[in-house]
Parts: C-alpha cells; sequence; structure tokens
C-alpha cells in the first residue's frame, strides 16, 4: 500500500521538521539538566524559558503561569483532582460536562469514589453545552467548573467566553480541556476567564509525551507529581527538554499559521461535508455546522457499523476513527454521540475524519469516492438496510 | 489484530445475501450493542443443510464469523449443525481477539435461530436445540429515526 492518506489528526499529528530540527541538539549536545548550576546548563534553562514564552503567547497568559507536564491527560488529571483537594474546605461539588474526553469524566468518577459530587451537564443536538443548565448546578459548594474547548470527536467549540463569565460571577473556577484548540483556534485566558487549561504537544504538530497546564496565578492547587523542585515546586522530575523545546516552537508555529490554515482546512471540510451529505443517503453530519474545529467532519451512516468501515477504509490507505463500541473495546458507543440524542445503532456508524494544512482536494476526493463504494458495499450485507428496505416498499 | 484467515473472510465474506422462502431464518444480536446477524438456512427434506446465506451489521469479526458459520454448515445434517458451536467457528477462523468472542457465540446463535425458526414451521421439535437468547426474529424493526 503505497498511498497513505492521514485523516486522523485529532488522534495525533506528524512533527514538523522544524520542530524536530529544534529539538534535536536537545538530545546530544544540550543535554545538560536545567535545574544544575554549571554554565553548561544554560543553554537547557533558557530553552525552557524560551518554549514557556512561545506557549504563553500563544493563549496571553504570563510566563510563570505556565507548566510542562508529560501530556494533556496528566494536565487533566491535575485540574481536577488537584483543584478537588486543595478547595475541599469550600466544597466538593464539581461541574462538568458529558461529552468530555475520557481524562476528565475518569478522573471525575474517580473523585466521585472519593467523596466528591460531580454534575454533567448536557449539551444541545450540535454538541454544545447548555449554558442555562450550567449556571443552574452552581451550588454554594461547587469549586469547579471544567468544560473542553472543542470536542474531540464531534469538532464542536464552545462559548468559552461565556462559561468564563459565568464561573467568574459565580466566584468558580473555571478549567479547559483545551487538547484539541490550543492553537487551533483562538484562545485567551483573560477575556476568557479561564483559571486552568489544559494542552498536547502532539496534537500541534510537537512531539508526544508532553504537555502544558496554564494555571492563573493565584489559583492554590498543588504539586501532583512529587519530587524535586522543577516548575515552581508544583510538577516535580526532570524536565523533558527536547519535548519541552518542541512544544514551544510547534505552538510558535501553528499559532502563527493559525489564520491561514483554518481557511484552507475549513474549506476542503465544507467540500467534504457537502460531498457526503448529497451523495451518500441516510447519512448526518454529527456537531455544530459551523462552529466547529476547521479540520474536523463526523459522520453518522445509518445501517452500518463503524470498525468494519475503518478496516475497508484502511485497505485503501485511508486512516479515519469511529466511536463505534468495536473500536472503543467496550459494548457502548461513543458517549459524546449518544449525550448528542443519537440511538445507539446509529452511533455505531460514524465516522471521524479529521484533516491537516496538508491534505489536498484530490486526497478528499478520493476519500469520498472510496467512502461511497464502501457504504455501499457494507449496506448491502445489513440486516437492518434489507428490513429498511423492505419496509419502504411494503409502505 | 486480526488472523489471515479473519481477514479473509471479512474482505470476501462468503455466502452474503437472502434466501427466498428459505426453510429457516434467524435473527440475532443487539443494535445497541452494534452487531446482528441474520441467518437463512435452506433444509431439504432428509434434514440437509443445502444452502445457507447471511447477512449482518457489526465489525469484522461479526462479518468474519457469520461468514466462516454458514460454510461450516452447509452440507451437514441438522444435529452436525447443531456441533458447530462458537468455539468451532473461532478455530476455523485461526482465533478472534479475546474483545470479539463475542462475535462467534452471535454466529453460533444464528445457526440456533434459523434452526428455531426451521422447526417451527415445520412443528417439529429438534432435540437439543433452544431457542438463543439474542433471538431478536420476531421484532425485527427497522430503526424508527427520522433523517
Amino acid at each position: 500500500m503505497s498511498k497513505l492518506i492521514y485523516l486522523d489528526n485529532a488522534a495525533t499529528t506528524q512533527v514538523y521538521p522544524e520542530v524536530l530540527d529544534e529539538m534535536l541538539p536537545y538530545f546530544t549536545e544540550h543535554y545538560g539538566n536545567p535545574a544544575a548550576i554549571y554554565s553548561f546548563a544554560g543553554e537547557s534553562e533558557q530553552a525552557v524559558a524560551k518554549a514557556r514564552k512561545q506557549v504563553a503567547d500563544v493563549i496571553g497568559a504570563k510566563t510563570d503561569e505556565i507548566y510542562f507536564t508529560g501530556g494533556g491527560s496528566e494536565s487533566d488529571n491535575w485540574a481536577l483532582k488537584a483543584t478537588a483537594e486543595a478547595y475541599a474546605p469550600k466544597g466538593k461539588h464539581i461541574i462538568t460536562t458529558a461529552i468530555e474526553h475520557h481524562a476528565i469524566l475518569h478522573t471525575a468518577q474517580w473523585l466521585e469514589q472519593h467523596g466528591y459530587e460531580i454534575t454533567y451537564v448536557g449539551v444541545d443536538e450540535n454538541g454544545t453545552v447548555k449554558l442555562d443548565e450550567l449556571e443552574a448546578a452552581i451550588r454554594p459548594d461547587t469549586i469547579l467548573i471544567s468544560v473542553m474547548a472543542a470536542n474531540n470527536e464531534i469538532g464542536t467549540i464552545q462559548p468559552l467566553k461565556e462559561i468564563g463569565a459565568i464561573a467568574r460571577k459565580h466566584d468558580v473556577l473555571f478549567h479547559t480541556d483545551a487538547v484539541q484548540a490550543f492553537a487551533h483556534v483562538p484562545i485567551n485566558v483573560d477575556e476568557m476567564n479561564i483559571d486552568m487549561l489544559s494542552a498536547s504537544g502532539h496534537k500541534i504538530n510537537g512531539p508526544k509525551g508532553i504537555g502544558v497546564m496554564y494555571i492563573r496565578k493565584g489559583v492554590k492547587i498543588r504539586s501532583f507529581i512529587h519530587g524535586g523542585a522543577q516548575e515552581r515546586h508544583r510538577r516535580a522530575g526532570t524536565h523533558n527538554v527536547p519535548g519541552i523545546v518542541g512544544i514551544g516552537k510547534a505552538a510558535e508555529i501553528s499559532s502563527a499559521n493559525m489564520a491561514k490554515n483554518n481557511e484552507y482546512e475549513t474549506k476542503l471540510r465544507d467540500h467534504l461535508i457537502e460531498r457526503v451529505l448529497n451523495e451518500i443517503p441516510y447519512t448526518r453530519l454529527n456537531g455544530h455546522r459551523t462552529n466547529r474545529l476547521p479540520n474536523n467532519a463526523n459522520f453518522c451512516f445509518r445501517f452500518i457499523e463503524g470498525e468494519s468501515m475503518l478496516i475497508l477504509l484502511d485497505q485503501a490507505g485511508i486512516c479515519g476513527s469511529s466511536g463505534s463500541a468495536c473500536t472503543s473495546g467496550s459494548l457502548d458507543p461513543s458517549h459524546v454521540l449518544l449525550a448528542i440524542g443519537l440511538p445507539h445503532e446509529i452511533a455505531h456508524g460514524s465516522l471521524r475524519l479529521t484533516l491537516s494544512e496538508k491534505t489536498t482536494l484530490e486526497d478528499i476526493d478520493y476519500t469520498v469516492d472510496t467512502l461511497k463504494a464502501i457504504i455501499e458495499r457494507l449496506r448491502s450485507m445489513s440486516p437492518l438496510y434489507e428490513d429498511f428496505v423492505r419496509k419502504n416498499k411494503e409502505e | 489484530m486480526y488472523s489471515e484467515k479473519v481477514m479473509d473472510h471479512f474482505n470476501n465474506p462468503r455466502n452474503v445475501g437472502e434466501i427466498e422462502n428459505a426453510s429457516g431464518v434467524g435473527t440475532v444480536g443487539n443494535a445497541k450493542c452494534g452487531d446482528i446477524m441474520r441467518m437463512y438456512l435452506d433444509i431439504d427434506e432428509n434434514g440437509i443443510i443445502q444452502e445457507a446465506k447471511f447477512k449482518t451489521f457489526g465489525c469484522g469479526a461479526a462479518v468474519a464469523t457469520s461468514s466462516m458459520a454458514t460454510e461450516l454448515v452447509k452440507g451437514k445434517t441438522i444435529q452436525q449443525a447443531l456441533e458447530v458451536t462458537n468455539k468451532a467457528v473461532m478455530e476455523a477462523l485461526d482465533g478472534l481477539p479475546p474483545v470479539k468472542v463475542h462475535c462467534s457465540l452471535l454466529a453460533e446463535e444464528a445457526i440456533h435461530a434459523a434452526l428455531w425458526d426451521y422447526a417451527e414451521k415445520n412443528n417439529i421439535k429438534i432435540e437439543g436445540l433452544e431457542r438463543p437468547v439474542n433471538d431478536i426474529s420476531e421484532k425485527e424493526e427497522a430503526p424508527e429515526e427520522e433523517y
């Protein structure tokens, strides 16, 4: 298989060559520990400081509010668990949503087992969080609101500014899991009243295994990984200097190209959505039609199951993903698709395609052409489709 | 993650389709869990399965196990077909990943559901055959959701 059309950029991305170039010397030449006193380590220390500034600039933060972590999941765990611990005297109630990433949802469930109460606010059919429900859920003992910036499956962008305003009005901390949105869509922590933010390197053409947590000055959460004095005593562990350099450079490049890439990807995405909806019957788009990540398209094809679709796409050189049960290893399809109101059997037939600025119109057209044949083939062997056709004939 | 045989039966499924006026038709599974199998059997007057066809909504393993199950029951007597267990289907496919074992159980149930339908139609009792737990033959319906 020579052809490879990579349409799973929400899962991970290719490291930019410029990012890798910047990282490499920190493995071999400047390998000093930034915490050391000798001048040889100074190069590493400066590199970390530079990266911290590059990351801070993307979200309008101050450099001493940026903490490097081992990835987005660690940042999410830290935000929830450490806030829960630090603010327990005020209360033990946390508000989040039904469509969060598992790094938030499973952490919230863990907290529930440890004496905390969690409210999972619902979303509308587009996957937009219900603001009235969110505000109504706030109680005197609410210590945190955690709402993702953009959904990883269906791409819907959340009204962060409005949520931030609600949180501020009620004096509750606001955390956002921005793993899918950071350096992809504009975020400003001051304008949006964000107190904590999680981000990840490998979703922005940086390396894997490096993440960021923004913590607003004054938020009193403590260390989650205990050990050395790194990261202002808040996150122990020798700095992953190449990774930090990588996420810094990737953040800088992605942020600088944001407008240009978004315009390009939005056009391609809309072409993809239009062709699929027009040319494949019994298909729906999941997520908001316009207020979604520029590179995200998510469909449900009735009468078929996602894994079969992915295997056949793979054989045609196309990488996509699905929220079907079979791809999650459980019996339930995606919690996100269920939360927007889809019945199980339809949620099983979902397909997520996420583009990059390298995706071409030719790639999209080839993908749609291939997909049409795959859907037709799988429907021809689906008992659900057989019943549907028979029922239509009878009527 | 799948064996070569599973991939072969997924890519080139044997006996896909319907049999008109089949001797027995059974549908098993649960659309909620993402697997539905329908098996059609054509059984002659000597109780030999002359033809078997299937339609499946499900993952790669669901398609492959249905395909293999139809292959294994073709030409068999009813009693022999009852011996086609999920283990037999799995072995014939050179194994399945642990999370996919339920697909082979469903394939076994699809055979049983089709035989159950045959027995009911002919008012006979097949020894050793029980109606499968996941038999949904009588309540099958296309989803009602509107688009």
